[in-house]
């Protein structure tokens, strides 16, 4: 009696130890996000006592190291957009459309063995994707399109679909897989064609969980350095056509960061660069956490019209 | 228990690793990328001489080797260019007194497309074209080709050079591509008949056509006799006046017979 008393105090012990561990853990994950965001702030913050915040969002001219300097990330911060949006028109249908086909049409075997392949794809480190798009994707598109430079907006989409793809295409393909067979069998016993099932069935019931998949990929595509840095040209210009060389903002700090003086008004302002560029990625994945949870969309309205 | 001798293994094991640390000589090379290959073959051939004595190179730009020097983490700052009124002051405050040492001069020169059949272009020419004033090589005695100018991040040792002596501090206009490294302008330019870049002449190979500046060829004559326009000298930083093992690797990088037959090798000029 007296002996199993004490071993339940000692498991006690244990499991409010495990406990206390397994929030230490979780802590040093959060604080470290909080030390850089702080950080973060500390070393960018500065550079607004130099210029406004509408100039700096708004300055049309990049020139950190002239005397006297324009700190204008307006053009970078187009290029952000420009580059991300184009990546993500080529990389949705691709990858939403495979996932599709992955798990509703092919056959068991073919999925098990594309699946892997395509999350294979985001295993490439980013320098061997950026070295593809500047060697060979970019002569070639100059050569097809008789364009003065392959190293463009478009490449950069191209090289940054390729990298969104696998991440879209995997966690889409989940999504759609978790879909109740009930829902899908109950479609079609009322006469609905696979196609109608799939359109009308399964992608509404799925929708949420694409969304996720897209935002994630689109996260991936704008906090991008190195494929940005070697293949989009790097022009700090505002783009008139897909074919135009851009600077993103991770490129940029990229390729300044290392030679800025320590604590300068160029340091500042490639912070704040990064500041924004935070803004950004935050802003999406709060987008992917209040978009509705994918049961809270699972139900048969969408077959009701039948 | 098994903690505990874990506990003293581990620090058993630390000390053993600062008493080899202490014993022999380290030494700490940071910074310019462009200076990097000469403190790589330079430092390889001091070890090999000193087997008491380990040097660390790394890059990642004249910026952060002199960021390290002023916060102590390194004992030598490469930097492709001076060393700015504003670092200084932050050097000092720090009580780190920089001192700066020639070790090379570079020459940086404009290149094309080897298919290019334009030879020679005059400062005022080349500055023409990175303002974006001229954007045919038509104008230029060339193909009807559009010209891409391709230019260096802002912040650069190389960019400096180039905006100093060819731009006459103008500014590259907005419409230039960016590349981060010489290698990388080396790698677009022999990619692309109608782009023209520059890059140190230590990065200079088959796959890319020189261009003369002024009817001058870069060269290490004409950059050590001043002829060439474009060139400038490398420093090695080091805080305060050098001593110990600093200052002996110092006088091996700057002596004619050891470290400076090195230099040309890396491709760079040497400083006799």
């Amino acid at each position: 009696m007296v002996n199993s008393r004490q071993t339940g105090k000692s498991r006690q012990r244990r499991d409010r130890a495990i406990q206390f561990f397994f929030f230490c853990v979780a802590l040093a994950s959060i604080t470290t996000l909080a030390i850089i965001v702080v950080f973060l702030f500390m070393e960018g913050l500065p550079i607004f006592s130099k210029v406004s915040v509408h100039d700096f969002l708004f300055g049309r001219y990049w020139y950190p190291t002239d005397e006297p300097p324009d700190f204008g990330i307006f053009p970078l911060i187009v290029a952000s957009i420009a580059v991300t949006v184009v990546s993500a028109v080529i990389s949705i249908p691709l990858g939403v459309l495979t996932a599709l086909y992955l798990a509703e049409s092919a056959s068991a075997r073919l999925r098990e063995w594309v699946k892997p392949i395509v999350e294979l794809l985001a295993a490439l480190p980013s320098v061997v994707i950026g070295f593809f798009g500047m060697v060979i994707v970019a002569p070639f598109l100059q050569e097809i399109l008789d364009i003065p430079t392959g190293l463009n907006l478009f490449n950069a989409a191209l090289m940054l679909a390729f990298m969104s793809i696998p991440t879209i295409c995997s966690i889409s393909e989940d999504a759609i897989f978790s879909v109740p067979i009930e829902l899908k069998e109950a479609s079609l016993a009322l006469g609905a064609t696979h196609w109608e099932t799939i359109a009308r069935v399964i992608l509404p019931a799925s929708i949420s969980g694409i969304c996720t998949a897209i935002i994630l990929g689109m996260s991936r595509a704008i906090g991008e350095t190195m494929v940005v840095l070697m293949v989009a040209g790097g022009a700090a210009m505002m783009p008139t056509s897909i074919f135009n060389p851009v600077r993103p903002m991770p490129a940029s700090i990229a390729a300044e960061m290392g030679e800025a003086p320590f604590r300068g008004d160029h340091y500042y302002a490639l912070f704040a660069t990064a500041i924004v560029l935070f803004a950004f990625t935050l802003l999406l994945t709060w987008w992917q956490i209040t978009s509705p949870p994918n049961t809270g969309r699972l139900g048969p309205q969408p077959c009701e019209g039948d | 228990m098994k903690l505990k001798t874990c506990w003293i293994l581990s620090l058993a094991a630390a000390l053993c690793l600062t008493a080899n640390m202490v014993l022999a000589g380290t030494l700490v090379i940071k910074g310019s990328t462009t200076v990097l290959p000469i403190a790589q073959k330079v430092a390889e051939i001091y070890m090999k001489q000193h087997p008491d004595v380990k040097i660390s190179i790394s890059g990642g730009g004249s910026g952060n080797g002199i960021k390290a020097l002023i916060d102590g983490s390194t004992d030598i700052a490469d930097s492709s260019r001076f060393i700015k009124p504003k670092e200084v002051k932050l050097a000092v405050e720090n009580g780190e007194y920089p001192v700066p040492f020639a070790v090379a001069y570079d020459c940086i020169v404009p290149v094309v497309h080897p298919s290019n059949s334009v030879m020679n272009f005059t400062l005022a020419q080349l500055k023409a074209i990175y303002k974006g004033e001229v954007k045919n090589w038509k104008e230029m005695g060339g193909p009807d080709r559009p010209i891409v100018v391709i230019s260096r991040d802002t912040s650069s040792g190389t960019y400096e050079v180039w905006s100093k002596k060819v731009m006459n501090k103008e500014r590259v206009f907005p419409g230039a591509l960016l590349q981060a490294s010489n290698g990388a302008i080396v790698q677009a330019v022999s990619k692309n008949k109608n782009a023209i870049g520059y890059i140190g002449f230590g990065y200079m190979d088959k796959s890319v056509k020189a261009l003369m500046v002024d009817e001058v060829v870069g060269s290490e004559e004409t950059t050590l006799n001043g002829t060439y326009p474009i060139s400038r000298p490398l420093y090695m930083f080091t805080r305060g006046w050098p001593k110990g093992d600093t200052l002996k690797f110092i006088n091996f990088v700057v002596h004619p017979q050891k470290g400076q037959k090195y230099v040309s090798e890396a491709g760079y000029v040497p400083l006799y």
